[in-house]
């Protein structure tokens, strides 16, 4: 394969796999977002505390027991997700739920203060330094055509992604848990009045966008390799540029948002300079906010006066 | 025949595939009272905001006329320049500074006769020091004719609901408007409370010179009040003249009472 | 009694909750280099314990909030203070005496006090800047490190290419600070509250990302380094600069004091204040929003510019990493802390801030912990700051009290 191409390729397919996991965390926050209009500034955190309880229940797993990694692995993304899905909802009655009648600066500051709290509870409770972080997704890649393009790990977490948003597209379009979340996202007072219950509703929210945060931590850790207690910033960030780009609120939105982003940081490093990879993100916010601050799927909201 | 301060020409407002106005025609003369009415949602509020500069209209022209005659388009002013140009307004679900005192609201309503900037806030010349005393004197006099004084240093949100409503009054009036335009000036008020309304408008009127455009619901005050009534029903401007004309207008009877 | 059981039930259930919740993080520690488990299960009894207390402290606190007992009580408490306060004789002793340690402080102490002290000091001006941008333009600035950042880099950058001197760094770095709030403010001038939280977040992380990169003009992640401190006249001595740098901070303090008292007294603070309680009545009531956004940053910024200039001139050694989001935070904090809008209150942030964690190491490794839960329990059951804003009343019939 000419040299060029297969370069482009791999830009493309890492951008891919970047885009997917902005997803993951991009969903949680346009969907708690769309129903309590709050940026989950401690989302970042959620995952990686999902990427966390991976590492320290997978770890003890295999120092401890015979087990084979894939049962490992699947032990671990379960504690993953249930310990995600746990701090998200704690995190939104304790920080959230007394201020949904407050201003929303109060609201942002102490989602802010959650953020700063979850990140120094792992660093108080664990470490400060980076943990590397065995993959458990056995190698596959000889199954793979073009190999030396893609690792499975990447050809895993593209699947996971496209399983989990076909998933979540059934959930909110057909259960009724996912009407009554469409319904109160729309009108949250003509919700309540049709006797939906806003608090089942929003716990649902926190659990989902949580749990989906979490499989994006497990992810990633295979992945990168390594893992610290402030890799959910960076990637809160811009999981939150990604729902924005796409237009916040909207869930198909926050997917093409994370994959234009993921794309674009992918090829901005590999073709202008990888010095400045977190840089595009912000760069591309600041454009997007200024030139269509609805992002690309989302309607422009008029403000009642 | 006095002088035409707002002209509105064939004027509409879309919000997606809703047309909230549709071609509606509006003027309104200096010294007049006039009154907006129409059933909930046919697009009174949506024709203040396009007015006042909330909202861009989607088609049509709005023109005010200074007191010198000069006219004006407006579409597509910002608020503050159509406030500079002497149009002053309330909302309908009050919009106080609500951290701030009855009398703070008012002074900030003297924003647009005032001229101190930074430096003049930081160095307090003589200037600035006699437009702060003035800027003091100038909100308790506009506190004090709707008689607000009582509650001049509490805090706006703290006030009775209908002083908050009277406190909007006042804070529009301390722009010196040429034209004020009240949205639901009586909502949420008790009858007697709506009686004092009444007499306040037609003084705003008499003493001050201000010409007066309000959108109202209770009929009593608005045929007591105005000169002149437009009725907006569907967007569509559907009858307009005097109180008595309007009140036997077939067209106006059906929008109200149904078929 | 009845009562007392359910409480103390719901405190076990919350007690339970927050073992299970914990227990990964905090009783588990796995080391995969060298594959070794740790235990630590004297942890969950903490956790258990003081998840108990907590709870019921919370749920008293939540019931108090929900009564509104605590505002009730304050202004009761605030108007002996206030009355107290406005004593003219109180005022001029207190003043007098706080006016004699600020003197006499750095003669008292051991030096390196003074430039903890000095810190703190520079923080509060910090905070103050900050306070201009929030509490009165309520424009919630997630980046103001980077105004920070262009302060110190503009003494050091001048220093480095021309050799200028601290005292003509000092009116640039003001300079640049303001124009740096107008460059930011410009295109985030649309952006409501939450949006403008991250911009200004991307902003500040941008500008740092600039000075580690253009390593050729900024000297990169090492920073500049010997950059010259105050001369007063003639070089001093590591003490004396110390001790002329705290008068320095001083009286930048008073000067971001006055400047600020007197801004809220006016035409401009009051149209930043509207435009903070309500955009669209501020603007019927003639407010430009660009202008009053713009004089917002620009105003904010003046501040940072200077502690910039002041910091490089301390420390004599910059570099991107004091400029970080946690540095911004910190910041923020402060403002929270001591009560948005108010001076005072910011003041008593500032120092709280800076100094718990220098005077009570132990606290310093759960420094940002606290600052966290600070942000929190603030938020929601006290809004208002530690020391809230008083608004200013007026003698009817002109002149004020």
């Amino acid at each position: 394969m000419n040299p060029d191409v297969k370069y482009f390729l791999q830009l493309v397919l890492s951008g891919l796999t970047k885009g997917s996991i902005y997803a993951l965390i991009a969903l949680g926050y346009t969907m708690v977002y769309g129903i309590i209009k709050l940026i989950n500034f401690a989302h970042g955190e959620i995952y990686m505390i999902g990427a966390f309880t991976a590492l320290i229940i997978g770890g003890v797993l295999q120092i401890t027991t015979e087990l084979s990694p894939l049962v490992i692995l699947g032990i671990s993304l379960v504690a993953a997700v249930f310990y995600s899905a746990a701090y998200g909802v704690t995190l939104e009655k304790i920080a959230y739920k007394p201020l949904r009648n407050a201003p929303r600066l109060t609201a942002l500051i102490s989602a802010i203060g959650m953020s700063l709290i979850l990140q120094n509870f792992v660093l108080l409770a664990q470490t400060s330094d980076f943990l590397p972080f065995r993959s458990m997704i056995p190698d596959f890649s000889f199954l793979i055509p073009g190999k030396s393009l893609l690792t499975t790990t990447q050809l895993v977490i593209m699947v996971t992604t496209f399983v989990v948003m076909l998933f979540l597209t059934l959930l909110i379009k057909f259960t009724r848990m996912g009407k009554a979340m469409r319904a109160t996202a729309q009108d949250k007072v003509m919700a309540q009045l049709v006797g939906i219950d806003i608090n089942r509703v929003i716990t649902f929210t926190f659990v989902i966008g949580s749990a989906t945060a979490a499989i994006g931590g497990v992810l990633i850790a295979n992945h990168t390799g390594q893992i610290n207690f402030y890799i959910g910033f960076l990637a809160g960030i811009k999981a939150f540029v990604a729902a924005v780009l796409g237009g916040i609120g909207s869930i198909p939105g926050a997917v093409l948002g994370s994959f234009v982003l993921g794309m674009t940081e992918s090829l901005g490093a590999g073709y202008i300079s990888s010095a400045y990879d977190n840089a595009f993100a912000f760069l591309i916010l600041i454009l997007i906010l200024i030139f269509k601050p609805s992002g690309l799927l989302g309607r422009n909201e008029v403000e009642k006066v | 025949m006095s002088r035409t301060i707002l002209d509105i020409k064939d004027f509409s407002m879309v919000f997606g595939g809703l047309r909230a106005v549709d071609h509606a025609n509006m003027h309104i003369d200096e010294g007049e009272i006039v009154a907006l009415i129409g059933p909930n949602g046919a697009g009174k509020t949506t024709l203040f905001n396009c007015v006042t500069g909330v909202y861009t209209p989607s088609e049509g022209d709005i023109s005010v006329v200074s007191p010198l005659g000069k006219s004006v388009r407006t579409n597509g002013l910002k608020p503050n320049r159509i406030t500079e140009l002497g149009l002053a307004r309330t909302f309908q679900n009050i919009r106080l500074f609500s951290s701030m005192t009855a009398l703070e609201n008012v002074m900030i309503g003297r924003h647009p006769k005032l001229h101190a900037g930074i430096f003049g806030a930081i160095f307090r010349d003589s200037k600035t020091r006699r437009e702060e005393e003035a800027v003091i004197e100038d909100s308790l006099n506009i506190l004090k004719k709707l008689g607000l004084e009582k509650y001049a240093n509490d805090s706006a949100s703290s006030l009775p609901y209908g002083a908050q409503r009277l406190l909007e009054i006042a804070r529009a009036m301390a722009t010196e408007p040429q034209l004020l335009l009240l949205d639901e000036p009586a909502a949420g008020m008790n009858p007697q409370e709506t009686r004092e309304l009444d007499d306040t408008i037609k003084r705003i009127r008499d003493d001050e010179g201000i010409t007066i455009l309000l959108i109202e619901h209770d009929m009593s005050l608005v045929m007591s009040l105005s000169e002149r009534i437009y009725v907006l029903d569907y967007g569509k401007m559907i009858a307009s003249g005097t109180p008595e004309e309007v009140k036997s207008n077939p067209a106006v009877i059906k929008a109200y009472l149904g078929e | 009694m009845n009562r007392l059981l359910s409480e103390a039930k719901k405190s076990l259930i919350t007690s339970l909750w927050f073992m299970v919740l914990t227990f990964p993080l905090l009783v588990i520690k796995v080391n995969t280099r060298d594959n070794t488990v740790v235990w630590r299960w004297m942890n969950l009894l903490w956790v258990a314990i003081g998840a108990f207390g907590l709870s019921w402290i919370w749920r008293r606190m939540l019931e108090r909030r929900e009564k509104g007992n605590t505002r009730i009580q304050s202004s009761a408490w605030r108007e002996k203070v206030t009355v107290f306060a406005s004593n003219r004789k109180f005022q001029i002793s207190g003043l007098s005496t706080l006016a004699l340690v600020v003197v006499l402080f750095p003669f008292l102490v051991k030096f390196y006090q003074v430039g903890i002290v000095t810190s703190a000091l520079m923080f509060v001006i910090l905070g103050l800047g900050l306070n201009i941008v929030i509490g009165y333009g309520g424009l919630l600035h997630l980046g103001y490190a980077a105004f920070y950042a262009v302060g110190a880099y503009s003494y050091g950058l001048m220093y480095l290419y021309w050799g200028l001197p601290f005292w003509v760094a000092l009116p640039f770095g003001a300079v640049s600070g303001a124009l740096f709030g107008l460059v930011i403010g410009f295109p985030v001038l649309r952006l409501r509250g939450d949006y403008l939280a991250i911009v200004t977040l991307a902003f500040g992380e941008i500008i740092r990302l600039l000075l580690e990169n253009l390593s050729g003009f900024t000297k990169g992640p090492e920073g500049i380094a010997q950059i010259p401190r105050p001369a007063f006249f003639t070089k001093l001595s590591l003490q004396g600069a110390t001790t002329y740098l705290y008068f320095i901070a001083i009286a930048l303090v008073l000067l971001a004091i006055f400047v600020i008292k007197r801004l809220e007294d006016s035409r401009v603070g009051r149209a930043l204040e509207a435009m903070r309680d309500d955009e669209i009545a501020a603007q019927a009531m003639g407010i430009d929003l660009t202008k009053a956004k713009l004089t917002t940053f620009a105003l904010g910024a003046v501040w940072a510019g200077m502690v910039g200039v002041v910091l490089a001139g301390k420390t004599t050694y910059i570099n991107p990493g004091s400029f970080t989001l946690m540095e911004s935070v910190m910041i923020l904090v402060a403002v929270v802390l001591g009560g948005t809008g108010s001076i005072p209150g910011v003041i008593l942030g500032a120092f709280l801030v800076t100094l718990i964690p220098e005077y009570f190491r132990a606290l310093a490794d759960y420094r940002m912990l606290m600052f966290g839960v600070a942000l929190v329990v603030m938020s929601i059951f006290r809004p208002q700051g530690i020391i809230p804003r008083v608004r200013k009343r007026y003698t009817v019939g002109g002149g004020k009290e």
